[in-house]
């Protein structure tokens, strides 16, 4: 019965998309999960939907807003038992079980449009699994380090651009009886982007996505050589203490009292800085400095993103709001300061003049030769990315216990990867 | 004629097996459900625990393989085995309940004024959601601005982090989780304190009974229902320990105070969790200790029905 309803919906589905031409009238009805639960985004959201509504006034738009942490188990749900015409999600192997799945709808027609192919060049690879293209991203961001100028300039300190400065830095602001890094790593993910950028400087972008792939073990000496670069801060009392109790807001705190001179972590993080008092004299950025000069600068910049379910039933209007929310107008006024402040993914769009965003722009342009990752619980497998995290932070309390914490990783490695 | 009319020829089968239909027709629908809702699940959860399974895909049949993963888990000493571990810590803390209920319900079973509102303070922690119990002991123990902490101050011992520390961790889970329990066993001691005989106590005074004597040879004996009630939901409750570990640590720091109904939460069904079969497994390990208490209760259940 269910599956004569769907097949129906389907030829319907197909009959209307062949039936009627592209530029025709959009009708029916278009669902649309979105995960942006926090103010910002869900305003920004459906301000972009009610100017699509806008164009399409033949369509009936139903928006559902699901809290950013249940989307990430509900999704599994809903694109079998449910689906809505248009879903948000994260770009490279975060996608992938659902793409093999065939749960995701390939919209490499979408890619093939001139002004698609244009537009959308960069973040394409980020969304290409199999030569096919599985969905849009409508917005990126860059992480890097965030830090207080108005303690580096009592310390005397400038932005470092390579290890020797970095740990020289981090000397003087220990003895300042601060921390150099808050973080928290309650959630384990904070700790990912500090491998990342660790290994991504010690060993290059190459290989540490072969490391991603489980083409490398775990107790290979290169890997260790990251985690030795990683302990050197760990030692000198680097971190803030009691990382492991923290989410990464409750972290926040240390840096505004001024407890921790800095922080790595992404573009979002800017905005509950200001709303906590500091003003753009006190926040700066500086990119993650070079540890291994024959290794190119590659970066973290983690891509939302939209796709049509397979079992969507309005895959043609799904379609049309693909290619209304990756447009340069809409692209230009959801990234901008006032409204999601990240970065926009079509080429022809314009980063807003927030410091910080074209800062980031600027580095993700002209100063990641070696490669852009999305972040570490994206481009490795879901499991490794858990049992792996998990590792870091326990090296972060315990760097003591890291060749037992490498093997078990290289345990997982071989049980994971088949 | 006549005389066949009045034998009960005419009555159709129903009405002669009434008697014995009818408590097979008011369990039914309780059956019906028990059997798909409890049973059935039983058995697909044995049989999920055989196949490799994403949630999406395809299954794989892999036997006995999710079995000897966790094995070598629990040999390795890797998340099976700390699961496995604070699941037996989970069950005999938590049996600090029971005598802690009894106390406090000793110690409210007097007629003074106010009392009504001490009980209502006291039970206050088990009406409020399991959720606010974690935060709150989450803020007590924080090791930047929690209560534990400010008070280790005033008496000059150094600040610990109780939920960052895998050794404390799950102890302070368990303090967390005792707060409840213990005002549940409170109120099921009270209303057995209430019937109990004061003829009984009367004669133990006259034969001399005081103090602990008296507790532990007239009081005692006669809360046992009270008893055996309060020890069944506070094992039920230490092997279902899944939300205040949620709330308060998520497993942390770095899995230590993971428990099997977490870790089969996380394994199969979290943000990182693809691994049907193999959450499948640890649901059956869990059943199989659950078993043992089960088919403990039931017994004794009718060991008590037999003696009446």
């Amino acid at each position: 019965m269910l599956s004569k309803m769907k097949s129906t919906a389907a030829a319907v589905a197909v009959a209307s998309a062949f039936a009627v031409p592209a530029s025709a009238e959009l009708t029916g009805d278009l669902s649309i999960f979105l995960d942006t639960s926090n103010p910002a985004p869900r305003a920004t959201m459906e301000a972009m939907i009610d100017r699509f509504k806008a164009e399409h006034p033949g369509l009936n738009v139903e928006t559902t807003v699901i809290d950013r942490e249940a989307y990430k188990t509900q999704i599994r749900n809903f694109l079998t038992a449910n689906a809505p015409d248009v879903a948000t999600w994260y770009a490279a192997n975060r996608m992938r079980p659902y793409v093999e799945a065939g749960l995701f709808e390939d919209v490499s027609d979408l890619y093939a449009e001139p002004a698609m192919a244009e537009g959308l060049a960069s973040t394409k690879g980020a969304l290409t699994i199999d030569d096919k293209q599985w969905g849009v991203a409508y917005t990126y961001y860059q992480w890097g380090v965030y830090y207080r100028k108005d303690i580096f300039a009592e310390l005397g300190l400038s932005e470092p651009t390579n290890w020797d400065e970095e740990k020289a830095n981090c000397g003087k602001i220990v003895a300042s009886g601060r921390a150099c890094y808050t973080i928290g790593t309650k959630y384990l993910w904070t700790a990912g982007g500090w491998f990342d950028y660790l290994n991504m400087r010690t060993n290059g972008f190459d290989f540490h996505m072969d490391l991603a792939a489980g083409n490398v073990s775990w107790e290979d000496e290169r890997v260790k050589a990251t985690f030795m670069n990683w302990k050197e801060l760990i030692d000198m009392g680097g971190f803030i203490a009691d990382h492991q109790t923290y989410s990464w807001q409750e972290a926040l705190p240390f840096m505004v009292k001024g407890e921790a001179a800095a922080y790595l972590m992404g573009n979002f993080a800017v905005a509950p800085l200001r709303e906590a008092g500091l003003t753009d004299d006190q926040l700066d950025f500086y990119q993650f400095p070079t540890i291994n000069p024959n290794v190119a600068l590659s970066e973290d910049a983690p891509t939302d993103t939209f796709h049509i379910p397979a079992n969507a039933k309005n895959k043609e209007a799904a379609r049309e709001f693909l290619r209304f929310a990756t447009s340069p107008a809409e692209q230009t006024i959801i990234n901008n300061g006032k409204n999601l402040g990240q970065l926009p993914v079509n080429a022809a769009s314009a980063v807003d003049d927030d410091k910080f965003l074209q800062m980031g722009f600027e580095m993700l342009s002209n100063n990641s030769t070696g490669g852009v990752a999305q972040f570490w619980d994206r481009d490795a497998p879901a499991e490794m990315a858990k049992v792996s995290m998990e590792g870091f932070q326990e090296f972060m309390v315990k760097p003591d216990q890291l060749d037992k914490i490498l093997a078990k990783l290289e345990r997982a490695r071989g049980r994971i990867y088949k | 004629m006549a005389v066949s009319s009045d034998i009960p020829e005419t009555e159709c089968w129903f009405h002669r097996n009434q008697q014995r239909i009818a408590p097979w027709l008011f369990l039914a629908p309780g059956i019906l459900f028990f059997a798909v809702y409890v049973i059935a699940p039983v058995f697909q959860s044995f049989n999920l625990s055989l196949y490799e399974w994403d949630g999406l895909g395809e299954k794989t049949y892999v036997g006995m393989r999710n079995y000897e993963d966790l094995y070598w888990e629990y040999v390795d000493r890797d998340a099976f085995f700390t699961s496995l571990k604070n699941n037996v810590m989970w069950l005999f803390l938590y049996l600090l309940a029971i005598p802690a209920g009894l106390f406090i319900a000793l110690f409210l079973n007097q007629t003074v004024r106010g009392i009504r509102l001490y009980k209502s303070l006291f039970f206050f922690p088990f009406v409020i959601s399991q959720v606010v119990v974690g935060l709150v002991f989450t803020w007590f123990y924080d090791p930047s601005f929690g209560l534990l902490n400010t008070m280790l101050g005033w008496v000059g011992m150094g600040p610990i982090n109780v939920l960052g520390n895998e050794h404390l961790v799950t102890y302070g889970i368990v303090a967390a989780g005792l707060w409840p329990q213990t005002a549940y066993c409170m109120i099921l001691y009270l209303t057995g304190l209430n019937a109990v005989d004061p003829e009984q106590i009367e004669a133990g005074r006259l034969d001399g009974a005081k103090g602990w004597s008296m507790l532990w040879n007239i009081i005692l004996p006669q809360l046992r229902p009270a008893t055996f009630i309060a020890f069944v939901v506070t094992i039920i409750g230490a092997l279902r320990s899944f939300d205040l570990i949620s709330i308060m640590t998520q497993g942390g720091p770095f899995g230590s105070s993971r428990v099997l109904a977490y870790y089969m939460f996380e394994v199969a069904l979290s943000e990182y969790g693809f691994r049907m079969g193999y959450g499948a497994a640890i649901a059956v390990v869990l059943f199989l200790i659950m078993l043992c208490f089960i088919a403990y209760f039931l017994w004794s259940m009718y060991r008590e029905e037999k003696g009446h």
